[in-house]
């Protein structure tokens, strides 16, 4: 069989010697092993202190973008509920009443948009399968709760904010590389 | 005065634990009893200033021997009341045996002179260092015997307990 | 007359509030350790450097439901956490803890008990020490207590054997039962370690085995016992048990420090030319750090060392350390018949 690594040992059941079977040589080396680490660098993060370094494009909670002038983005299409391999997406849709051009960008929107947060596990397929740029994921954690029901998330706790002044960013996740790439129609999932 | 008061009190739970024994219905319980008789016991070698004989009694039949008892009573579970009802003349043998044994004490102890015992302060014979010379000096062979026998009653046991047969 | 017993009086409570706040700070000191070890912090949250973290887990134990299986025996359960402490705070009461100090002309020994038969008071303290936890085992009812127990119990004893025979060879040296002769025969440098390196690792192993600490700590043993003899207790009698795991290991320490590392002496440090009654004081502090580096020895050991099976555990106890202990006492009788 081929080795993956060279660090395997072939073993065998020899007979220990002496100065195995005292143990007490052994037994020093087990303990300056140990006494080494005592003072190792710590690994700990100091949590409420110090927070764990985020990578700039974290896969955390989910946000429902709007568009420049404040109108919901997603059409309800269901591409991401289909991408999902969890399937914690579920939504209902709708039909923009004259009036409401403010609200929604297209003629069909989502009254209902559900992420099941205990069923997610956060690969950004859905980010990857919407055509209308209009789900992503963030920074941000999904806070802990003490019923299963609250893990429900409706639209009141994905669709950011209107005042664009607490938009989300998320050009770091949508650089022209990203764009290119959802152009491309080879990809399977693009298609 | 003050060793009075405490001659008394060891004497009285000497008594009591010795007399629970028998009377308490759990096993466990007469066993842990019977400890405690011997700690009063130990207490009394003390009081007689015999501190090696008091510190040895502890070690070897509190320390030892009781916890094997004890191993032994709790491995068994002998919780259930199973002792069956003796027939009514191994009773009365026992009886007699026990009584006895209690005429030859009291017979014994009527004779006993407390006037002529000594006073266990001025002798020095339980402390360790005149117990050692004593044992190592005037009974050397006696002690060494003793020893051998206790090696062959060793060697006996593991032979009984051994498996196989021999 | 009365200023000594007031004085012993005083000298007793101060060691057994010593004793309990040793072990009280031993808890935190295992976990600082034991993080340290595995590259953590430990806990720094109570208090700085995590300081009060002892008070705040005594508080949780003292508040802690009080729980009793209905089947078990009442007074015994009550009864084995309680002499298990008992017993682990009475051996204290030989060990002398510095040289003597001297208050208004009068002297007085920094020892409770200087009994002439003081190692053997240790060995009987010991040796009843298992009661408590065979009590406790069985008065649970419940069979991983009683398997705790009974493993408990067959150790100790296995144990005790071996770690007497390796202090007979010290009796013979210093032809004395009394701790107060044996640490006054090892003054200077005169330690007993460098006449006795094999004694010493054997009572060393036995320590380790007769204060159920890692890697002998099968009585506990978690991943087949789920808690070994304290499976069923709860609050502050689960407490007294740990509690005095940590009071055994504090106690064991001072007598192998007593007993192999020259007690309160250290080299040159009588002859710095202190008054009494401060090097009485600076004796005391260098006892308590030989104590102190014990406790790290065993703290270091349990991080280190897996726990041992129970057949290797009765196959050291029994088919190495006894004959090496006895190998010992032989080899010291003829040095000291040829020495004379």
């Amino acid at each position: 069989m081929m080795n993956l690594t060279n660090r395997s040992k072939v073993v065998s059941n020899k007979q220990m010697t002496f100065w195995e079977r005292i143990y007490i040589p052994a037994i020093l080396g087990g303990m300056r092993i140990t006494f080494g680490h005592l003072f190792r660098r710590k690994t700990t993060v100091q949590y409420p202190e110090v927070t764990r370094e985020f990578s700039e494009i974290y896969r955390g909670k989910h946000v429902l973008k709007r568009d420049d002038d404040g109108r919901e983005r997603c059409t309800a299409c269901g591409l991401c509920a289909v991408a999902c391999p969890a399937e914690a997406i579920t939504m209902i849709s709708a039909e923009r009443k004259p009036g409401e051009e403010h609200l929604y960008r297209e003629e069909k929107y989502a009254s209902v948009y559900e992420i099941n947060m205990l069923r997610c596990i956060f690969c950004g397929d859905c980010e990857d399968a919407c055509p209308k740029e209009a789900i992503f994921l963030t920074r941000e954690m999904v806070r802990s709760e003490y019923a299963r029901g609250k893990f429900i998330f409706g639209k009141a706790e994905l669709v950011e904010p209107f005042d664009p002044a607490k938009r989300i960013d998320i050009s770091k996740r949508q650089t022209p590389e990203v764009l290119e790439f959802k152009k491309n129609r080879s990809y399977k999932h693009n298609r | 005065m003050f060793t009075e008061y405490v001659f008394h009190f060891l004497s009285i739970m000497a008594l009591f634990s010795a007399v629970m024994v028998l009377a308490s219905k759990k096993p466990i319980h007469s066993v842990l009893f019977l400890t405690m008789t011997f700690f009063a016991i130990a207490g009394h070698y003390v009081l007689l200033n015999a501190q090696f004989l008091a510190v040895v009694h502890v070690i070897v039949y509190a320390g030892a021997i009781m916890v094997l008892f004890l191993f032994t009573v709790m491995l068994l579970n002998l919780n259930k009341d199973e002792r069956s009802l003796k027939p009514m003349w191994v009773k009365i043998i026992a009886g007699i045996a026990g009584g006895m044994l209690m005429l030859i004490l009291v017979g014994v102890f009527r004779e006993y002179d407390v006037q002529s015992a000594q006073d266990p302060m001025t002798t020095q014979i339980g402390l360790v260092k005149n117990l050692g010379k004593i044992l190592y000096h005037d009974y050397l062979l006696p002690f060494e015997m003793s020893s051998v026998l206790f090696l062959t009653a060793m060697v006996g046991a593991v032979l009984l307990g051994k498996k196989e047969q021999i | 007359m009365v200023e000594q017993i007031i004085y012993k009086t005083l000298l007793a409570s101060f060691i057994l509030i010593l004793s309990l706040l040793v072990a009280m700070y031993s808890t935190l000191v295992e976990r600082k350790v034991a993080g340290w070890f595995q590259d953590r912090h430990g806990p720094n949250r109570a208090g700085p450097w995590g300081l009060l973290q002892p008070l705040a887990d005594g508080i949780k134990l003292f508040f802690k439901e009080e729980f009793m299986p209905n089947s078990a025996d009442k007074f015994l359960y009550i009864l084995g956490p309680s002499l298990t402490m008992f017993i682990a705070l009475l051996t204290s009461a030989v060990i002398p803890w510095g040289p003597d100090l001297v208050i208004n002309g009068q002297t007085y020994a920094m020892q409770v008990a200087d009994i002439n038969i003081g190692i053997l008071y240790i060995f009987a303290i010991v040796s009843i020490g298992v009661y408590g936890i065979m009590i406790g085992g069985w008065a649970s009812n419940n069979k991983y207590a009683l398997l705790g127990a009974v493993r408990a119990s067959s150790q100790m004893i296995s144990y005790e054997l071996a770690m007497s025979l390796s202090i007979i060879a010290i009796v013979m040296m210093t032809g004395s039962l009394s701790m107060r002769d044996i640490v006054a025969q090892q003054q200077g440098f005169n330690w007993n370690i460098l006449y006795q390196p094999l004694g010493f690792l054997i009572f060393l192993i036995c320590a380790f085995a007769e204060t159920n600490r890692a890697p002998f700590d099968l009585p506990e043993c978690e991943t087949e016992l789920v808690g070994g003899y304290h499976t069923e207790y709860s609050s502050m009698k689960l407490g007294f048990y740990l509690f005095a795991e940590y009071i055994n290991m504090f106690i064991s320490g001072a007598v192998m420090a007593t007993l192999f590392l020259g007690g309160y002496h250290f080299p040159g440090l009588d002859k710095l030319g202190l008054s009494p009654n401060v090097f009485a004081f600076v004796s005391f502090m260098v006892l308590f750090a030989k104590i102190t580096f014990f406790g790290f020895i065993y703290m270091w050991i349990r991080w280190t060392l897996p726990r041992f099976r129970y057949d290797q555990l009765m196959k050291l106890g029994w088919k190495s350390l006894i004959p090496l202990a006895i190998l010992n006492v032989v080899i010291t009788g003829v040095v000291i018949l040829l020495n004379q």
